[in-house]
């Protein structure tokens, strides 16, 4: 009896994803839990396991599409007769016939080269037209031929933990429409075309805008509360205009590359955390010379146990005390309630700088946690960060975030907190400076520190007082232990 | 001729000509390069213009036969060919010299020659009468090379007698008989020209019926009339072999639409060749650019009408159906206000299509049979012309003015109008698709009386079965 397996949800608040790749194919049999689709949410990429066992009779999503929880991903024979994988790909050509978006026969998934624009509708139609169309697709997909990757599906063995920038190929810059054609595509929005220009001029999508007119037609004025509802919304970011871009090419050659979508979501989220916190920055530096010490004589003891005793290691341990010590750090504001949250845990991100951008993991309870204990846990969610193989919840319900730059330079930086946290405390490198101890100068081990607050919840005394604390804890770790 | 220009738009018809005045007008340096004496393109030398001036005469003379049937007879007319083609040629030189006259008050410096990409910032240009071209760099281009006349496939004859759209504009002489390859708005258009001038026309079309595209209760009001003017109108019939013969082109034809009797073989003095456009994308040096051509041979543009190449727009013809110049000047604006840096798109709702035959036929937005290949629920009115006032005192009730329309918000969202006039009258239509009008606000607003367009507001009316002129009441639900 054929079943369908549908996208489970993924975690808090996620609704969808991206298909980086499909790991199995029509035919291929499929046990309970093994991984059949590698999706590339919001943060992490992740790998769907299976929640049926059968045969594949047909997979219904194709690599760069934009799925949804509920979805369905594979429709699976769990009869144990074998289906025969023709019958599979037939109906599965049939069922892609009916839908707006043909797949070419034969070509599989690969590339998302089906994706290519409607205008170029023609070129895809023929198995000329594919090979076409893979012209097309250009050097993005170079370094992976068509051959290859279909192989790598069919195998359904995917090398694991690599991750593929599908903004390459799949989300290739959209060939431009062939004409007037998109005119009659879907009912164009009631507005005159004054009202269409304006919309488009303040980056509105005229048809999201609800029309106050008869038959719902949209007025200037219905378009301008729009965007002053979306910049009044908070929350989600409004599509504020942002300046035309001047032609860049008038002085020389340039390329332009989507983003991806953690590169997106880090602009978004940023964008939006500068926006509404009121940020103040406040440096002060500790000395760990004899930290310095320490760490070095403990080094060993943590690789023993399978981490590596970093500056970070023990800033999360210093940070997770003052965090105890001063609760307004461990915060968020409730600005519509006009209230602060104070958390009972501690939870601290760890921002790291991976091949595919910005994330931050999450170690959880630091203040119940030792020092060493934490190098180990910090050395394997790092390594999972670069891996692509964080999941969701591993970057979620932090409370406070440390970004350690030291490992690459610079004296110091203003952080920008990460909402809904109301501190960030910043890591500069280390370095010897003469430090005058009443007699005379002396070579001492400078941390350079940064922390930036949310100054609605946090004033700059307390802030000045919970950085200080943190530089003494440095400096005399027994502090630790008052 | 200068070095370098901030726009260079390549083709001076409505789209390019349109482009370059408005580029200037934001006070932009432009260049516009064709290869005519002054700008115009097809549309005033050899397309729109010429042959509106002609379908005016042939009007007047139809008009003047009519007249039998008020009482009014005028002796056979006595046609001076010589005289109707220097009528013809004094509009088009007319408008082209005033085109000209624009041009130079903006400041445009206009090359007359032809052009090519050496690479996305450079052109190469060859004057008119020169050999050696020379260079014109440019910050960016605008192609607005238009379109010409497709060929029928295999047939290689060259003959004076096998004409195409332009040459037939010419009016070398009036023939006997012609034969009109292609029931489209462009054959239609002439045969009728020729018809009215005496000559005997049979029209060839290898569909099911004229004016593949447009609504058939439209067209079958015009096929009325053309069936009448012609000889004969072959439908799902095809030419498949054309040679000179004595005195004319001997024809084959075949296809089930041919009469069982009719001879598979026939000789015309003339045959019109109108069997559509192709676009002209064979820019030289094109393959030096990004710029990106579809298998159809059309140049492929963004919303905003840029190409694949950032420094080149395209814009017309070129880039895509509907081939109409009208809708080539409004991506003209666009492509320029992008270049200026606005956040622009070439979005109609509608682009009206106008078919100057007798009666004439236009439409707007969104047909019935397009709604039915969508399979979009619309509502569909329909005033006849036989219950208008203005309609019948020009003794012309066989036109029909139908609107389409959203079944719950009342929407317009096309028009569509087969008479006398309705060329003139879908401007309303297709103001009312963009505003978003709906049947309502159409029969709201006031028509004056006695004309052509109360029929639109009538067609509203009939929405809700309360038109004056029709009794119709709305079906109980």
């Amino acid at each position: 009896m054929p079943t369908d397996f549908t996208l489970p949800e993924l975690g808090e608040n996620v609704t969808a994803g991206d298909v980086v790749r499909v790991l199995v194919n029509p035919g291929d049999s499929v046990a309970k839990d093994q991984p059949v689709l590698e999706l590339e949410t919001d943060k992490a990429t992740i790998e769907v396991p299976s929640s049926v066992a059968g045969t594949v009779k047909d997979v219904r999503v194709k690599q760069g599409e934009r799925i949804k929880v509920g979805q369905v991903v594979l429709t699976v024979d769990d009869g144990g007769t074998a289906v025969p994988p023709k019958g599979g790909a037939a109906k599965a050509a049939a069922d892609e016939g009916a839908k707006p978006k043909p797949q070419p026969a034969g070509a599989a998934t690969e590339g998302g080269l089906s994706q290519k624009a409607p205008g170029q509708g023609e070129a895809a139609a023929s198995s000329g037209g594919a090979k076409r169309a893979k012209e097309d697709a250009g050097q993005g997909l170079a370094d992976q031929p068509e051959a290859q990757q279909a192989e790598s599906v069919a195998e359904s063995k995917p090398r694991r933990g690599e991750v593929v920038d599908i903004s390459r190929g799949a989300r290739a810059t959209p060939a431009p429409a062939a004409s007037a054609e998109t005119v009659d595509q879907g009912p164009a929005a009631p507005a005159a075309p004054s009202v269409r220009r304006l919309a488009r001029e303040l980056g509105v999508d005229i048809r999201r805008v609800p029309g106050s007119g008869p038959g719902g037609r949209i007025s200037n004025e219905d378009v301008q509360a729009f965007v002053r509802g979306a910049l009044a919304g908070g929350g989600a970011p409004a599509t504020i205009p942002p300046g035309s871009l001047p032609d860049f090419t008038k002085w020389g050659e340039v390329e332009r590359k989507p983003m991806s979508n953690i590169r997106r979501k880090t602009a978004e989220h940023l964008s939006s955390a500068w926006n509404q916190i009121p940020h103040v920055t406040q440096h002060d530096k500790a000395d760990i010379t004899s930290v310095e010490e320490l760490r070095k004589k403990y080094a060993s003891q943590a690789e023993k146990a399978g981490g590596k005793l970093t500056m970070t290691a023990i800033a999360l341990k210093i940070a997770a005390t003052a965090l105890q010590r001063f609760p307004q750090f461990n915060a968020s504001a409730d600005v519509a309630r006009n209230e602060i949250i104070y958390r009972k845990y501690v939870h601290v991100g760890v921002a790291a700088d991976t091949p595919r951008g910005l994330l931050v993991p999450v170690i959880r309870d630091v203040d119940r946690k030792g020092i060493i204990e934490l190098a180990v846990e910090l050395a394997n969610v790092s390594e999972k960060a670069r891996a692509g193989k964080l999941s969701l919840d591993e970057m979620q319900g932090g409370g406070f975030t440390i970004t350690n730059l030291g490992g690459i330079g610079g004296t110091s930086f203003t952080p920008i907190v990460n909402w809904p946290d109301v501190a960030i405390l910043g890591i500069s490198r280390a370095a010897f400076e003469p430090v005058y101890d009443g007699k005379s100068f002396q070579p001492r081990l400078m941390l350079p520190l940064s922390l930036s607050y949310d100054h609605r919840v946090i004033d700059g005394a307390d802030g000045a007082r919970f950085l200080r604390w943190i530089a003494d804890a440095f400096e005399q770790p027994f502090v630790l232990s008052l | 001729m200068p070095q370098s220009t901030q726009v260079v738009v390549i083709g001076a018809g409505p789209g390019g000509y349109a482009a370059a005045f408005y580029a200037a007008d934001l006070g932009m340096q432009v260049a516009l390069v064709d290869p005519d004496v002054n700008p115009g393109g097809v549309c005033l030398y050899r397309g729109c213009i010429p042959s509106k001036a002609l379908l005016h005469v042939a009007d007047v003379l139809n008009e003047a036969r009519h007249a039998e049937a008020w009482g009014v007879t005028f002796g056979a007319p006595k046609i001076d060919i010589e005289k109707l083609r220097a009528f013809k040629t004094k509009v088009v030189n007319q408008l082209t010299g005033g085109l000209g006259q624009l041009s130079k008050q903006r400041k445009i410096t206009y090359i007359q020659g032809t052009a090519g990409f050496r690479d996305p910032r450079t052109l190469e240009i060859t004057r008119e009468g020169q050999s050696q071209p020379e260079t014109l760099t440019f910050e960016h281009a605008i192609i607005a090379t238009g379109s010409r006349p497709s060929t029928l496939p295999g047939v290689t004859l060259q003959s004076p007698r096998l004409m195409d759209s332009t040459s037939a504009l010419e009016v070398p002489d009036v023939p006997g008989s012609l034969l009109v390859v292609g029931g489209g708005y462009i054959g239609l258009e002439l045969g009728t020209v020729y018809a009215a001038l005496g000559t005997k026309v049979t029209v060839v079309e290898m569909t099911d019926g004229l004016l593949p595209g447009a609504d058939r209760d439209l067209v079958n009001v015009l096929a009325r009339r053309i069936e009448s003017m012609s000889e004969a109108v072959l439908l799902k019939t095809k030419v498949v072999a054309m040679k000179e013969a004595k005195n004319g082109i001997a024809v084959t034809f075949e296809g089930e639409g041919l009469p069982a009797d009719a001879p598979k073989e026939r000789t015309f003095d003339r045959v019109l060749v109108s069997v559509g456009r192709r676009p002209n994308s064979a820019v030289p040096g094109l393959d030096r650019t990004r710029v990106k051509v579809t298998a159809r041979g059309f140049i492929e543009v963004d919303p905003a009408r840029r190409t694949a190449e950032p420094s080149i727009y395209a814009i017309g013809d070129v880039v895509g159906e509907p081939m109409l110049a009208h809708k080539a000047s409004h991506e003209g604006r666009v492509a320029v206000e992008s270049i200026a840096g606005e956040r622009v798109a070439f979005e109609p709702l509608a682009i009206p299509a106008v078919v100057f035959t007798d009666p004439e036929l236009a439409w707007c937005g969104l047909t019935e049979t397009d709604a039915r290949k969508q399979k979009r629920e619309v509502t569909v009115t329909r005033f006849p012309w036989a219950a208008s006032g203005r309609a019948l005192t020009l003794d012309r009730t066989d036109g029909m003015t139908k609107l389409v329309l959203d079944p719950k918000t009342e929407r317009v969202l096309g028009v569509g109008i087969v008479g006398p006039g309705a060329g003139e009258l879908i401007a309303e239509g297709v103001l009312a698709v963009e505003m978003g009008a709906n049947a309502t606000d159409v029969r709201m607003t006031i028509h004056p009386h006695p004309t052509l367009s109360e029929t639109i507001m009538e067609s509203a009316e009939v929405f809700f079965g309360q038109a004056t002129h029709v009794y119709r009441p709305r079906k109980k639900a």
